[in-house]
């Protein structure tokens, strides 16, 4: 029914999706991991992560610009979230969690409507530097070499994430900080600030991942929606605060995503989701060990 | 209970509805419009406190089964031309199968994870009445559906909406009178001893997401009675978690709280919103107040000011 170019070349696009989610959704698993919040307003500090890139461009032109934005970016993101979590989401810590998680659907209300004040609501789009053009041959399909670079930068991000989770010393803080924050706030360090890291490094990701996605997407108020609700989707099937989790998972999501658009273009969208029912009728608590 | 705020319990609400009955005659057709818009939302509030408020479910995406009842009586009676006291009867059961299926899956998990799970599930009903053109048309809604004559004019469609919401009130009202909503509340307090006690507590949670979604089909279906049109907007996962704030803003731990929440956020969407196009900033500004300053909601608030504390908070839950 379909050649084998076209599968082959439809795999590396969901590959490429799927790394794009996976940085998002480490993101994420790690903010649920340590804090124990879903955090709603993830979806929009990603799309500030995109609008602040298309800013970058604009404002330093040519290939400098462009890697300037991947840098820069999360960066923003991170201090955005610093500003939110200082002033007002770290007073909230004492309270139950829906307070928590009401918080950061609050939070993604404001920043959706700071970013259509900020940026308008015209659709943005950056482009790829030149060394970017083209494609690569690989095993006859052929796949754009911003999607194969994408391909590179996912593992990259996931091992950075796991060194720095179980060989750095604040890693380790911050995944005691997770199982039980009592004893180590009673070993003397400050769980507050802790949390803030974790909060921080998680948004962090999220506009990485924003970034990443500026020049394969067309930049526009919406983007936060459809992101946050696949990024849900695939930490509970992966397992709730689970890093690698959210790799299986993205994985399991981009593919099928893209492979959907091949058999039914217009609900493609059913796949994804058909894929996340099964996983979830046969293991209900996510396919890797939650962190709790 | 003493007898005297019993009485007090019966007479407000009779004061307060022929108030209602007789409003429609001196106030402007504009704001007897308004008042029916509150009572539809006010009902969805209503029956989404029944999981949170009485269940202590994170039910997060309950907007849904509005809508699907809402695009069930509009579908049934634009494309199937279906006789519409059937539809009326039918797309409420439509939302409470919608809610068994969603629920059965969701009742696995607990606590937050139950609503991420719910709002992942939800927002695939969404998409796909937002995507599949030929039958919901999409991102435009349907417009114009056809309601009969004797409840097309705003003031008629008060009064059947109205109607239909006392009755829906006085269900719910009974359904947590039963041993079947003081289970729910002693599951909400104590899950693990409710299941040591021998009651099925994954059944009865489901039993009460099944409820409360009949009653959001009721309501989606009212709101098309209102305005004769059903959008995709509906089913989104922003609105539902508008209704939760409605919730949280009236209080949760009352019976009339919702209802409370829905008039406030309503009112200002309506009077404020006319005047911004930033209405979700505003909206995410009031969340954020709430959560600092009034986390047991308005009517919590004025009941810890004025009334006796013991009368709000949870009626069954004697731990």
């Amino acid at each position: 029914m379909f050649d084998m170019a076209a599968l082959g070349s439809q795999f590396f696009v969901g590959l490429s999706r799927a790394m794009i989610l996976f940085i998002v959704c480490s993101g994420l698993s790690f903010v649920l991991g340590v804090l124990r919040v879903p955090n709603i307003a993830h979806g929009s500090l990603y799309m500030i992560g995109a609008f602040a890139a298309y800013s970058i461009t604009k404002w330093v032109a040519g290939p400098a610009g462009f890697w300037l934005a991947l840098i820069l970016a999360p960066f923003v993101v991170a201090l955005v979230s610093l500003v939110a979590e200082r002033a007002l989401f770290c007073h909230l810590y004492q309270r139950e969690h829906l307070m928590l998680l009401l918080f950061t659907f609050a939070l993604s209300l404001i920043l959706g409507d700071l970013v259509k004040i900020v940026w308008g609501a015209e659709y943005k789009s950056i482009m790829a530097p030149e060394l970017f053009n083209g494609s690569i041959g690989i095993l006859g399909a052929s796949i754009p070499r911003y999607n194969f670079f994408l391909l590179i930068v996912g593992p990259v991000v996931g091992v950075a994430l796991w060194l720095f989770a179980n060989k750095t010393k604040l890693g380790k803080i911050a995944r005691a900080a997770a199982v039980d924050r009592e004893i180590v706030g009673a070993v003397g360090i400050n769980v507050s600030w802790v949390f803030a890291f974790a909060f921080v490094l998680g948004c962090f990701l999220a506009g990485l991942g924003g970034a990443l996605v500026a020049p394969t997407v067309s930049i526009t108020l919406g983007m936060d929606h459809n992101l946050i609700i696949e990024a849900f989707l695939i930490v509970t099937i992966g397992g709730l605060g689970n890093m690698w989790g959210a790799m299986v998972g993205s994985l399991i999501f981009g593919l099928t995503q893209a492979f959907g658009v091949l058999f039914w273009p217009q609900f493609a969208i059913v796949f994804p989701y058909t894929a996340v029912v099964i996983i979830l009728i046969w293991r209900p608590q996510g396919m890797l060990k939650s962190v709790w | 209970m003493k007898n005297g705020s019993n009485l007090k319990l019966f007479l407000l609400p009779a004061v307060l509805f022929v108030i209602l009955l007789f409003l429609p005659a001196f106030i402007p057709r504009f704001y007897v419009y308004i008042l029916a818009v509150i009572f539809v939302t006010a009902l969805l509030a209503m029956s989404l406190n029944m999981v949170v408020g009485h269940g202590g479910l994170f039910q997060f995406h309950h907007g849904v089964f509005y809508g699907v009842g809402a695009y069930a009586f509009a579908l049934m009676i634009t494309k199937a031309g279906l006789p519409m006291w059937f539809c009326f009867i039918v797309s409420p059961l439509i939302a409470a199968i919608v809610g068994l299926l969603i629920g059965w899956f969701c009742v696995r998990l607990t606590s937050l994870y139950f609503g991420m799970l719910q709002i992942s599930l939800g927002s695939l009903i969404w998409a796909i009445a937002f995507r599949w053109y030929s039958l919901t048309s999409g991102d435009d809604g349907i417009h114009g559906i056809p309601v009969p004559d004797f409840i097309s004019s705003t003031s008629s469609a008060y009064y059947f909406i109205l109607i239909f919401f006392i009755l829906c009130l006085i269900c719910m009202y009974l359904i947590y009178r039963s041993p079947f909503g003081s289970t729910l509340e002693a599951i909400r307090d104590n899950p693990e001893r409710c299941q040591a006690v021998g009651i099925n507590v994954r059944l009865h949670q489901l039993m009460g997401i099944v409820i409360a979604t009949f009653f959001a089909g009721v309501a989606g279906v009212l709101f098309v009675v209102l305005e004769g049109s059903v959008f995709p907007d509906m089913l989104f996962w922003v609105f539902s978690l508008e209704i939760f704030i409605m919730c949280l803003l009236g209080g949760w731990f009352s019976f009339a709280g919702p209802i409370l929440g829905a008039a406030i956020i309503v009112s200002l969407r309506t009077f404020v919103g006319a005047y911004t196009e930033y209405w979700t900033l505003i909206l995410g500004i009031i969340l954020i107040l709430l959560i600092f300053f009034l986390p047991e909601g308005v009517w919590g608030y004025i009941l810890d000011k004025f009334g006796s504390r013991a009368k709000g908070t949870v009626e069954g839950g004697s731990k």
